[in-house]
């Protein structure tokens, strides 16, 4: 019987429940992250760019990828976009008569794709099994076959659309670029980085090459500079000095000796953007261009993460599970009293 | 709870052959050949999967709209445990049945769509799971809640055979599980909807928003009433039985009043996030968001009115409507309103729409040989 106070009085209890859960868990934002201080990362300018692919080739090799085709003859590695085979790109943009280079009516401009090494990648968020990482130190997002699963939450979630999965196979795997790690404990440093040969991708501490990005935007247009190639001097220095402490390999030997391969040319005309520099918090690759970032494929995106604010809800709801066995708990006071009849009725009529 | 005079269940019996369980057999088939060759040459041997859409409707129907129409136990058990509405009894354990086999189901789709499933214990192998993943809280809380609806369901399958000590000692725990049941589908069916969340603007305004728990949470609720009014309105025709009414009445009450909050949220948190105007461009988006408010606010037209929700007709059309409301808002959420940039389309291929087929075809198959040969539905002379 009272079975309307028997209502109420779920109602009420679940209700109190769901409030000590929100009271127990402040609603604590989780902020965008930030890069860590020792952050490896790619400069990719586009006004230095001369498209000639090399760079997606160096990919291909050091990542033991096929070629892909696009073309009747398959003759050339063609491939139209990034994918499970293909973790880089340069994207060509062309308007008009195509006039001039680095000019948005009229002109053409190239863009590189591959990952941004998100200071915050939505990536890494999503996995479900931790095959996403960031590393600590150097920031580099890396992928791990082995506890993939294959749901491509990662495919749906990184803005710039970086991860792919290789339809064609019974057992295909994500593919991105992880920015040469496994070359890394040999000394080598981003193979893009390493074959381009005006500069335009350049290898280093994503910090210095903020840096860089920063010196070039301020250059008059045709003004004579000098330009750094491969890698930035300083992230060098810095590996060689050697950590005492005696943490990775890589550091304590550092990159592989290189001559100065800087040279002088003019300087272009560049936007007053570093891309990557604000973009969902910073990204480890930054990029420079003449033209609009949006017209080039990089997406205009906010400086928080929506992997910070995924979280901040997940985190609220069932940080540390206070919520869900807030709400159990008032469930089973409640179904005890209320299960029971039940049993013994249905038990009787059923004898 | 002695004053509701409840038929106990019973099995209803008759045949287990005919038109609707052979085409059933014959879909179950076809998806059996279709996935025995998306398992030898991979997902792109059967699917339009690009890396545009890496999810189609194997994740967007099969285990998102899927999973909802099947929290009809969950709605149902709601409210005869927890708000002690011990008049809806006799509605448990055929809601229960749907949700056990939309559920078992669902997790079954899964591992069709994972590229590389024998490396799923990763998800429960403490030392690569990833609590900041929502994906990893469903799937947690979705193999959880398979397990617990199994036992709750397990008395229906003690008392057929007999086993009356083990129907006792599964009844002592019952409340707890009862318990569980009801929060693990709150906990998923919110979080289906923060699965969105991490995907930023990629996913259109309309479905963006940090209220997506709430939304699909409250939705999962109304679409179990709703689903709940289309089985019994659909059982009750194709055993030849009387429509439980004095039942469904009440309930859909209960469900429209969900609704009105669900709609309140829905509108107040487009209209709030300044995302309104994007309703009325011309767009595919709009339209379908339209589409989807419609079905939403018709069944308030349809039965607000009391003698109206003694119609089972109209009972019955609404429920489909709300199904189909819901469903919309998650399609658009996932494939409609989900936008990667670059020029990739997705329009799911026959063979991807046969296994999904195949998937309802294995549910109704199901439903039809348990309630026909273990006590589900309450006790009655059926026409046969
Ligand atoms: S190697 Fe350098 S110049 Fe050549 S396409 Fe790549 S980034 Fe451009
Ligand atoms: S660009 Fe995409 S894949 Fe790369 S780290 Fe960011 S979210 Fe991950
Ligand atoms: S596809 Fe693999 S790497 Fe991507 S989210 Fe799923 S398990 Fe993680």
């Amino acid at each position: 019987m009272g079975t309307r106070r028997d209502f109420l009085k779920g109602v009420l209890a679940s209700g109190a429940a769901a409030t000590a859960g929100a009271v127990a868990v402040p609603a604590a934002a989780r902020e965008t992250r930030s890069r860590p201080p020792e952050a490896l990362g790619l400069l990719y300018d586009g006004t230095l760019c001369v498209g000639c692919k090399a760079c997606v080739a160096a990919c291909k090799e050091a990542n033991n990828n096929p070629a892909e085709f696009s073309t009747v003859d398959h003759l050339w590695d063609t491939p139209l976009d990034t994918s499970g085979y293909t973790f880089n790109l340069i994207k060509m943009y062309r308007n008009g008569t195509m006039d001039a280079k680095d000019q948005e009516t009229n002109g053409y401009a190239f863009m590189k794709t591959s990952c941004m090494h998100c200071a915050d990648p939505s990536c890494v968020s999503a996995c479900p099994v931790s095959a996403m990482t960031k590393d600590p130190e150097t920031g580099v997002v890396g992928y791990n076959p082995d506890k993939c699963i294959g749901c491509r939450y990662c495919v749906a979630a990184c803005p710039f659309g970086i991860p792919k999965y290789q339809y064609d196979s019974p057992t295909g795997r994500i593919g991105k670029c992880e920015l040469c790690r496994h070359r890394h404990k040999d000394g080598h440093y981003s193979a893009c980085a390493e074959v381009c040969p005006t500069g335009a991708t350049l290898f280093g501490r994503t910090e210095d090459l903020l840096a860089e990005a920063k010196r070039r935007i301020a250059m008059k247009p045709g003004e004579l500079n000098r330009f750094p190639r491969g890698r930035l001097r300083p992230a060098q220095e810095k590996m060689l000095q050697g950590q005492p402490d005696g943490k990775g390999e890589r550091k304590r030997k550092g990159w592989r000796h290189e001559p100065d391969q800087s040279y002088e040319t003019p300087a272009g005309k560049y936007l007053q953007h570093v891309y990557g520099e604000k973009e969902y918090g910073g990204t480890q690759v930054l990029k420079l261009s003449g033209v609009n970032f949006e017209k080039l494929g990089m997406p205009n995106l906010p400086p928080d993460a929506a992997a910070a604010m995924s979280e901040t809800i997940q985190h609220n709801l069932y940080g540390n599970l206070i919520m869900p066995f807030a709400v159990l708990g008032a469930m089973t006071w409640v179904a005890k009293r209320n299960v029971k009849p039940e049993d013994e009725s249905s038990d009787k009529e059923g004898s | 709870m002695a004053n509701h005079q409840h038929a106990a269940p019973a099995p209803v019996g008759g045949s287990l052959v005919n038109i609707v369980t052979l085409s059933c057999g014959v879909l179950i088939a076809l998806m059996a050949a279709i996935l025995m060759v998306r398992f030898l040459f991979g997902l792109g041997a059967v699917t339009a999967l690009n890396d545009g859409y890496p999810w189609g409707i194997w994740i967007a129907v099969d285990v998102v709209i899927g999973s909802a129409f099947a929290c009809g136990g969950f709605s149902v058990a709601m409210l005869v445990y927890i708000f002690n509405k011990g008049e809806y009894h006799p509605l448990v354990r055929p809601a229960l049945l749907a949700s056990l086999f939309g559920y078992t189901l669902a997790g079954a789709g899964v591992m069709f769509d994972l590229g590389r499933w024998w490396n799923v214990w990763n998800m429960f192998w403490p030392g690569s799971i990833n609590p900041n993943s929502v994906m990893f809280e469903v799937a947690v809380c979705i193999s959880l809640y398979i397990v617990v609806m199994w036992i709750e369901f397990s008395p229906v399958v003690m008392e057929q055979f007999g086993k009356r000590d083990m129907k006792k000692k599964v009844s002592k725990a019952m409340f707890f599980i009862i318990a569980l049941g009801t929060v693990l589908p709150m906990m998923h069916q919110s979080s289906l909807g923060t699965l969105l969340v991490v995907m930023g603007g990629q996913v259109h305004p309309l479905w963006q928003t940090p209220a997506l728990p709430l939304l699909y949470l409250l939705s999962a609720i109304f679409m179990g009433y709703a689903v709940v009014l289309f089985e019994s309105c659909l059982t009750s025709t194709a055993y030849r039985r009387k429509i439980e009414t004095q039942m469904l009445t009440p309930m859909a009450k209960i469900m429209l009043g969900i609704l009105a909050v669900f709609i309140v949220v829905r509108l107040g948190d487009v209209i709030v996030r300044g995302a309104l105007p994007k309703a009325f461009v011309p767009s595919v988006e709009a339209l379908m968001f339209w589409l989807e408010m419609a079905c939403f606010i018709a069944p308030l037209i349809l039965i607000g009115a009391e003698a109206n929700r003694r119609n089972p007709a109209k009972l019955f059309l609404a429920g489909v409507l709300l199904m189909l409301g819901g469903a919309l808002m998650r399609l658009s959420g996932f494939l409609i309103g989900y936008e990667t940039g670059g020029d990739f389309n997705y329009f799911p291929t026959l063979a991807e729409v046969l296994v999904t087929a195949g998937m309802f075809a294995a549910e109704v198959l199901g439903y039809i040989i348990i309630t026909r040969r273990f006590p589900v539905l309450p006790r009655e002379e059926a026409i046969h």
